[in-house]
């Protein structure tokens, strides 16, 4: 018993270093886990207010930049209804879009600089935010609901490891899936491209709608640059994101209204 | 009593400097000056080495609180506080400093306090890319980033020990 004494006090330097790196790598292993994330990720209301009230400050510097995308939203939509209005006249039809429901919301914090960035928006339980809701910006998609208190909600980015979306190519409505490396935050990795399809640079990409988190149609990016790797029946190609995930400010939180109802189909399907 | 005050004052100045200022700076999109290193840095040479290790857990926990990375920067600083003795030991040779001196820019000269901020800041950041990745794989991007970074790292704490470390003044 002296001696374990003796020893531990002796030592105690690097038994401390060994404990406190074991708790951090532990504590790093378990938060790459998508749905540990959602637990982990500190959405308390402490960060949640220093950065609120920091960005109460530095919203002004945007504001420019920040209105004129909004205006060229809004020119957009309201074409977007004309159009609609004409076509409701005529036809009464079921549009999957109309299911979905939009929230706005503002960030509050978001990084692009590391291997998996996240995005904190300034809504939460109380307006009605929950795990697995989708955001997207004016331009496009931006990330995946993780974690949600009151008043905050913490998401995956677009730019993290975990981040798999299902997109079709607008052209030909082939699926594939988006990934993003951890190199450029600008560029992402569209997988699993059949070799047979014919993609080239300049393509649109959208969100699929299969995974009843974003609605179909919703903007991704552009082709850039084609890649086919020997030896794979699988192609990929390079895809510039439509958001610019460095100033996102204004978002959306979607949900689809009809969640529930088929995620208890899908879940019967698996019990079968 | 004053000097713990003073200790936690910077503390405060420096994580708010990183969290709400320099995550803001992203250089080439990924490089990010990470100047809350130098809490641990100016640490008295006289504390006791389990407290120095308790302080930078703290400090990178504190940071991984703000950024939604936990553990991953607490690693970092660890790894770095468990060499700091060390790094003073192999650049300060034999002459250890005595009275009431601090490892900082204006009490231990320029040429020092250079050499000893670039070497831990490079430990630091090597364990943090390191750990970042968790693999191997890209071990070209990881040395590039993390030399890059050390470089605008170094840059702003000889920068801000410039402006805010005179004599008499000292934050």
């Amino acid at each position: 018993m002296r001696n374990l004494f003796r020893f531990l006090l002796q030592y105690h330097f690097f038994l401390l270093f060994v404990l406190l790196e074991t708790i951090s790598i532990l504590l790093l292993v378990n938060s790459h886990t998508y749905h540990r994330a959602a637990t982990i990720t500190f959405t308390s209301s402490i960060t949640g207010s220093v950065y609120e009230s920091w960005n109460s400050i530095t919203n002004y510097f945007s504001l420019d930049y920040q209105n004129n995308k909004l205006a060229a939203e809004n020119a957009r939509l309201r074409s977007e209804i004309t159009q609609l209005k004409e076509r409701s006249d005529s036809t009464s039809f079921i549009n999957n879009e109309y299911t979905f429901k939009h929230i706005p919301a503002k960030v509050i914090s978001n990084s692009v600089h590391f291997r998996n960035n996240y995005i904190i928006v300034n809504k939460g339980r109380s307006s009605g935010v929950r795990p697995d809701m989708g955001i997207i910006s004016p331009e496009g998609v931006a990330g995946i609901i993780t974690g949600v208190t009151e008043h905050y909600s913490t998401a995956l980015s677009v730019l993290h490891r975990h981040a798999r979306i299902s997109v079709i190519f607008q052209k030909t409505g082939q699926l594939a899936n988006l990934s993003w490396n951890g190199e450029n935050y600008k560029t992402g990795m569209v997988e699993d491209i059949p070799s047979h399809l014919v993609v080239q640079p300049g393509d649109t990409v959208v969100t699929s709608g299969h995974s009843l988190i974003f609605p179909e149609g919703i903007m991704v990016g552009t082709i850039t640059e084609y890649i086919e790797p020997p030896g794979s029946s699988l192609n990929k190609a390079v895809l510039e994101f439509s958001t610019d995930f460095n100033r996102l400010r204004h978002v959306y939180v979607v949900y689809n209204s009809l969640y529930p109802e088929l995620d208890s189909l899908i879940n019967t399907r698996k019990n079968d | 009593m004053i000097r713990y005050l003073k200790l936690s004052g910077r503390f405060v100045f420096l994580i708010m400097l990183q969290v709400l200022v320099l995550n803001n700076i992203r250089l080439g999109g990924y490089i990010n000056p990470l100047i809350y290193v130098l809490f641990v840095l100016m640490i008295p040479f006289n504390i006791k080495p389990w407290l120095l290790l308790l302080s930078g857990f703290l400090t990178g926990l504190t940071i991984d609180v703000f950024i939604g990375t936990p553990g991953l920067h607490a690693g970092a600083t660890v790894f770095m506080s468990f060499f700091r003795q060390t790094v003073i030991r192999l650049t300060l040779g034999h002459r250890l400093p005595e009275g009431n001196l601090e490892p900082t820019l204006y009490d231990m000269g320029a040429r020092w306090f250079f050499t000893y901020t670039a070497i831990m800041v490079v430990i630091h950041h090597t364990s943090l890319f390191l750990l970042e990745s968790f693999s191997l794989k890209q071990v070209s991007a990881i040395i590039i980033r993390t030399l890059l970074s050390s470089i605008f790292t170094v840059l702003m704490i000889i920068i801000y020990s410039f402006i805010f470390n005179r004599g008499g003044n000292k934050t």
